[in-house]
This record gives structure tokens, sequence and C-alpha cells, in this order.
């Protein structure tokens, strides 16, 4: 019993992460219907800014509080990662909005390539290693805790109900979902629709920025080529929960977590991204639009 | 009006203080994208510790090109486009005007002089010009000898255009003879011209020639049945596997297990076929990503049978049908049964007309499968599915031979690269190959047998020509590495191509099926299909 309330803390810990990811990806499809595979360069990009301003704020102050320093690095990693979806998705994206379906895919993975290789250009192809910033861990009867773990699930808690709030409440969340449902009608009733699909790719960012700093602070180590397998994993967090749904892509998250998690506890760590992706495709069998997603009604 | 940063303030603004502003906006947001990544870099000192080391000067000088850059485009390339615009359309003349104006009589006779200086001097040029310079001369020559080439070609557009399939099989029948006798003659000995052209005819020819099948494979699923497969790398490896599992165990011959590698990796693509019946879209997608990374996984993990990540090496070599073999300790050695100089070449020539033979099996079965009900039947499924259903085409049947078929090409290249390679590790199935062959499929324009060729021969031969690019390491000093930049310039390329061409390489399209004659359609007339 220990052992598997250990195992949901770990798929709990992991699932925010690919949670946090995942909300980039179904935003992006919901309000353009593209899939946009350079997010989980994106999210590479959010790491590695963190990383170099730890190792800034190293250089520049003998000691800095643990909780300076993350808000910094996440602050910096959200700024910095938002401008680059900002203008991916004005160099790559826009020019070719109103083409056809595979078009903006084809460009989308050409950016994947192109960032993670611009990376590997410019910081070197080794992993970078930093030393551990939290390592507090609290034993309650038996289940160890570590701060890390509660950091990134409270980090995670925290933003996701302040993206509600923005989704749900504001002017700006009614126009992206008004965007959602007819772009065209919503430009005839004064949304800047150009404007709020910018919005959207910032958010989703601005969410994978913070997933980066977390999976830095959480992991310590991170490289270039670390992009693809967390982009993909939340990618298929974000179909499973119904692709274009905001809340089934955290529930697909945390299910992707779970799964590996216990699938690396009880059966075997080799093959944990095998068991993920096999019950994915069988949750497709059965639910051909994920978990919470609309099935699509093609009008004839 | 030109799309910029605020057109609302265009109306007022002269085109150099537009520039200029657009200039400043260009270089704000390049500083901030690349302030932290180029600016600073991370290194490990002795004690492996990460260190920052400073590179503003670096920095300085790509946002100054940036700026520089943007402020010629802006003030002067955009005007100068539309102007020209203007006056093809005043004067009436074709679109291709840009192409007459590139290629003169003078500019080809200028560029066979430079051939021929730089040829007649090629043995001394080291000795005058010093190293670095020479590296430039060769360079200089290479690009006057493609643009002579490419003036010959356009000289002859019309005839070109008019037998463009024959005269493409024509050339690249008799490519490796070219090449061979070209460096023959180069170097002035025939043993010289075949050790030369292993190069030439390795790197580009077969390289380019395997992209081609595999995307004229992939082809025939997104092209044509309209079903987006984003794992079609795993049938690839299921081919290369099977050949090289089944060759180095059992020591059956190439001949033998080609068509069982294709027989497996069709009987792969069914069994991926079956779940993803009702998927649509982008759910199809992500499953056929799924399987690819699957299949990935199961080979790197079972490590009894793959041997794991290290791969399968010692994989026996293709024989010339039984009659001669390529290895030289065999009595039947090909240089002792025809009585000539040992050398690999011939191996590399052979496997170079084997996989021309099964690119054109590629283009022979997709042609006449296009002619015959299961070809219309896919053609129909990636217009319009609920049609399809209606008219009574059995949509499961239609997508599973599908799959069937595309996975069965992929197992024929799959088992062609285990016996080029003689080695096979799970490092070449990586995601990134089915990326690379499917932004082939549709940068060539989805369903266009030449203009996927076409794509394949510019990004491939495109990649493999910047490993030629070593004299730049005299120009940014010995540790810079052009190798390195390889897929960055990849992604860039098919991220403009793209925007460029957004409907690919051949954006026109033959019908299957028409009422009285065959006329070419507009490519945005051909749907992609919903998978």
């Amino acid at each position: 019993m220990q052992y598997f309330v250990q195992q949901l803390i770990n798929g709990l810990t992991l699932g925010s992460i690919y949670g946090l990811i995942a909300i980039g990806y179904t935003m992006v499809y919901g309000i353009i219907g593209m899939i946009n595979f350079a997010h989980g360069d994106i999210f590479m990009i959010g790491a590695f800014t963190a990383l170099i301003v730890f190792l800034i704020l190293g250089a520049l102050f003998y000691s800095v509080p643990v909780v300076i320093a993350l808000l910094v690095m996440m602050i910096v990693a959200m700024l910095l990662t938002s401008l680059y979806n900002w203008t991916i998705e004005k160099v790559a994206y826009r020019p070719l909005r109103g083409s056809f379906r595979l078009a903006p895919l084809i460009t989308a993975i050409g950016m994947s390539i192109a960032l993670s290789n611009f990376v590997q250009v410019t910081q070197g192809p080794r992993n970078k290693p930093i030393p551990p910033m939290v390592s507090k861990v609290y034993n309650i009867e038996g289940i160890s805790v570590s701060l890390k773990q509660i950091i990134i699930v409270v980090v995670t808690a925290l933003l996701l109900a302040l993206f509600w709030y923005l989704v749900n409440r504001t002017s700006l969340g009614r126009a992206q979902r008004a965007c959602e449902q007819d772009r065209k009608m919503a430009a005839l009733l004064g949304i800047d629709v150009d404007r709020t699909i910018s919005i959207t790719f910032v958010m989703g960012a601005a969410l994978a920025a913070v997933a980066g700093t977390l999976f830095l602070m959480y992991y310590g180590v991170i490289a270039f080529s670390d992009g693809f397998t967390p982009g993909v994993k939340a990618f298929t967090a974000a179909v499973l929960g119904g692709i274009g749904s905001l809340p089934g892509a955290v529930l697909g998250g945390l299910m992707i977590g779970f799964i590996e998690s216990m699938w690396s506890a009880y059966f075997s760590i080799d093959y944990k991204d095998v068991a993920a992706f096999s019950i994915l495709a069988i949750v497709l069998i059965f639910l051909p639009s994920g978990i919470l997603g609309r099935p699509e009604v093609e009008k004839v | 009006m030109a799309v910029t940063a605020s057109p609302e303030r265009d109306i007022v603004a002269t085109p150099v203080q537009r520039a200029t502003r657009e200039a400043l906006y260009a270089g704000a947001i390049v500083l901030g994208l690349f302030v932290l990544f180029i600016g600073l870099k991370t290194d490990q000192n002795i004690s492996n510790e990460l260190i920052l080391v400073q590179r503003w000067w670096l920095l300085f000088a790509v946002v100054v090109l940036t700026m520089v850059g943007r402020f010629v485009y802006i003030a002067h390339g955009q005007p100068f486009l539309a102007k020209q615009k203007i006056a093809d359309i005043a004067t009436g003349l074709l679109p291709d005007t840009v192409a007459t104006r590139f290629f003169r009589l003078p500019y080809f006779i200028a560029a066979i002089a430079i051939v021929a200086v730089l040829a007649l001097l090629a043995g001394s040029l080291d000795a005058l010009l010093g190293p670095g310079l020479a590296g430039y001369a060769r360079f200089a020559r290479a690009l006057a000898i493609i643009y002579a080439l490419a003036s010959v070609l356009f000289y002859f557009r019309s005839f070109i255009h008019a037998h463009f399939s024959a005269l493409g099989i024509a050339a690249l029948a008799t490519y490796p003879v070219i090449v061979v006798l070209v460096l023959a003659l180069y170097s002035g000995s025939m043993a010289g011209g075949f050790q030369g052209s292993l190069k030439w005819i390795d790197n580009f020819g077969i390289q380019i020639l395997i992209y081609v099948m595999l995307a004229w494979g992939l082809n025939i699923v997104v092209g044509l049945a309209g079903l987006l497969d984003l794992g079609y790398v795993a049938f690839y490896a299921v081919g290369a596997y099977a050949y090289a599992l089944l060759g180095t165990q059992y020591g059956l011959s190439f001949w033998i297990l080609l068509p069982a590698a294709g027989a497996m990796a069709a009987f792969w693509g069914v069994m991926l076929g079956f779940p993803v019946l009702r998927l649509r879209g982008d759910y199809l997608a992500i499953v056929t990503l799924a399987f690819g990374e699957i299949i990935r996984l199961v080979i790197i993990n079972w490590r009894e049978v793959t041997n794991g990540s290290a791969g399968i090496s010692g994989i026996p070599k293709v024989s010339f049908f039984g009659l001669m073999s390529f290895n030289v300790s065999d009595p039947n050695y090909i240089a002792k049964v025809l009585d000539i100089a040992q050398s690999g070449a011939y191996y590399k020539i052979f496997l170079y007309y084997l996989i021309l033979g099964l690119c054109l099996l590629t283009a022979f079965v997709t042609i006449r499968l296009r002619r015959m009900p299961v070809g219309r039947a896919w053609e129909a499924l990636r217009e319009d599915e609920i049609a399809c259903r209606s008219l009574g085409i059995n949509t499961t049947t239609t997508k599973l031979t599908a799959f069937a078929t595309g996975a069965m090409f992929g197992g024929f290249a799959g088992s062609f690269f285990a016996a080029r390679q003689g080695f096979v590790s799970p490092e070449s199935f990586i995601f990134l190959e089915s990326a690379i062959i499917l932004a082939i499929v549709v940068l060539g324009g989805m369903g266009s047998l030449v203009g996927i060729a076409v794509a394949a021969m510019v990004m491939i031969g495109g990649t493999e020509a910047l490993r030629e690019l070593d004299f730049l390491k005299q120009v940014f000093g010995p540790d810079f590495t052009p190798e390195l930049y390889r897929m960055l310039l990849f992604g860039m390329a098919m991220v403009i191509v793209m925007v460029w061409k957004p409907r690919g390489f051949v954006g026109s399209r033959e019908p299957t099926a028409f009422l009285k004659e065959r006329r070419a359609v507009s490519g945005s007339f051909t749907k992609e299909g919903h998978g």
C-alpha cells in the first residue's frame, strides 16, 4: 500500500509536468486546428533558459534564496520562451493559415528540427547538469515526499487555477473560445483574430516554460534533445484526453504520468513508454476522440 | 502594401522610415531571442561544473546583420519586387523572366571560362593562392559548374519538360557510368575513376534513391489514400531487421529475404491498420507516431534478439543473383570472375542499380495501381470518406490495402538499407526519419511522383552537399564544424520551402479518371483527406 501511494505521488509529479505541456498542444489545436510539433522544443528552450538564468544568478550573487531563484528562473523563462513561440507563429505558421492542413505541420516539424539543432550548435551537445536546488525530503508514515514534488504539484495547481480563470472569466478567454468555434464570425464581431491566436501561442509557451523550469529543478539536467520525448508524451496526453479540451489535457497528462510510474514500479522500466503508447492506442479504439473530446460530426 | 509589424502606420511613412522602424523591431526581437543562447555559452570546466562563457561580440554581429538585412529588404527588396511584378504584367512577359535574366549567354561563357582556367590550374592552386584561397577557388569552381549545367538545362527547358520522365530515367541509369568516366579522365586512370566514384555514387546516388523510394512508398498512404502516417519509419525498421536477423542467423540470401521482408512489413502495416480504422486526422497521426516509437523501443529493449542499441553487424552482402559475389575472399569474387582489378566501387555501382530498380518498381506499381479499382478507391477515400461509403466502397479493405502496400515498399527499402550498410541499429529509425520522409512527400506536392523525386534530390542532396564545405574551416578556424549546421539548415529549409511553395514543387495533378481529354488540374483542387 505504501509502495502504491509512493508511486501515486511520483505519477502525480510527472503527470503535472506533462499536463502543463499538453495544454499548449491542446490550446493551439483548438484554435487553429494544427499540431504544433515544435512545442516539445519550446519546452526544451524554456528549460535551457532557466538553466542559463540559474548560472547567471550563481555567477552574480554569492547566494540567492531558493524561492527567489526559482521565481526569477521561471519568469525569465516564461518571457523568453513566449517570445520564441510568438516569433515562430509569425514566421512559420501565419503565412500558411488557410493553406492545406499538412503545410503548417511540416513547418512545425522543420521548426522543431531547427530549434533543437540551434541549441546544439550554440550551447553544445553535452548534458548540462546543475547542482540540486532543493533536496529536502519529508517522511510521512514510510512514504517519502520530496519538497521538489510538492513544489511541482503546487505550482501546477496554482497555474491551472489562474489559467482556468483566464479562459473562463476574462474577455481574452471569451475571444479565444469564440475564435475556436468560428474564426470568421469572431472577426466579424470585432475580435482581433490574429492577436488572439498570438496570445494563445504565448500562453502555451509560458506554461511550457514553467514545465521546463520544474523539469530542470526535478531532474537537475537538460540537453538539447530533451524536448522530443516529453513533447511526444504531452501530445499523447492531449490526444488521450481529447484534443481541444483543456480539462482533457490535464487529465491525459496525469493518466500518462500514472501509467508510466505504475508500469515502471510493477512491471519493467524499459517498457514504460511502450505501455503508455499502447494504452493510448487501446483507449482510442474504444473512444476514437479521446476521453473528454467531442466527436467530430461531419455534415454532408 | 507589404506586410509589416504595424500596417496602419505604413500609409504615411516613406520606405526608408518604414525600413528603419522594421529594422529596429527585428533587431529587438533577435536580441531578445538570442541574448542568452548566443551571448552566453554553457561549458563544463575542469572540475565538471557548468560555467558561462561570454560571447557578446557574436551576439552583436548577429543582431546588426539581421537589422541590416531587414532594412535592405524593406527599403529596397520589397519595392524592387513590387516594381518587377508591375513591369512583368505591363509587358505581358511570362513569369519566368527572372530566370531569363539570370541565365544569359555572357554569364554562361564567363562560367565556362572560370571552370576552364581553374581546371587548368588545378594542380598548382595550393602553391599559387595558398591553402585558404584555394579552398574558395574550388568552391567557386563548383558553383560555376553548377551554373553552367543549370543554364544548359534552362536552354533546353521546353524539350526537357516534354520528355521529363524518359530523360530523368536515362540520366539516372547513366549516372554511375558518367561519374566513373569523368573521374577517370580527371585522374588519368580507370582505377582512379572507380576509387573516386565511391563518394558520388554512395553518398549522393544511393542515399537519395533510398529516400526517393521511401517517399514514393509513403506517398501511397499519405498522397493517394490521404491517411496521415507519422510512423512510416517503423516499416523501414521491420524490413531492415528482417533481413539483418534472418541473413545473419540463417544465412539466407538477399533475393529470398527481399520479398520476405516486404511481406513482413506489409503484415505489420495491416497490424497497425486494424486499430486505427475508426480514427481520423490527428488521432490517426499520433497513433501512427506511437506505433513507430513502440517498434523502436521494442528493438532497443528486446536485447536477446535484436542486440539492443548495439545493433547487428556483419550483415551479408548482396550477391550478383548468386552468380558472382562481392566478398574479396570468395572464389567467385566479381574481379576474379571477370578478370579485372579489385575495387570496392563495383559493389556500390551494383547497389546503385539495385535501388534504382526498386525505385522504378515502386513507381511502376503506383502508376498501375492508380488505374485499378483499388487505386481509385484510395483517391476517392482521400476526397470524401462518407461519399465513398455511400457508393459501396469497403473503406476497411481500402485503408488496409493502402497501409499494407505502403509498408511493403518501406520493408523493401529497409532490407536494401541493411544490405548496403552491413550494420543496423535503432539509431537509424528515429522519428526524425519519418518526419524527413513525410516532408519530402509534402514538399514534392503530395501525389506527384516527379515532384517527390525532385524534393528528395533537393533536400537530401542539399544536406549531403553541406558535408563538402570543409573549406569553411579555414575561415572560421579549425574548431568550426560545418557538419553541425547540417540539420539546423535542413530544418530551416523545410520551413522556407513550405512557406514559399505551400503546394509543393509540382503543384498540378494528372487526373486519374477523365471524361474526354486529360488536363492537368491545380493541386489546390485535390484534398489531403482527413485520415
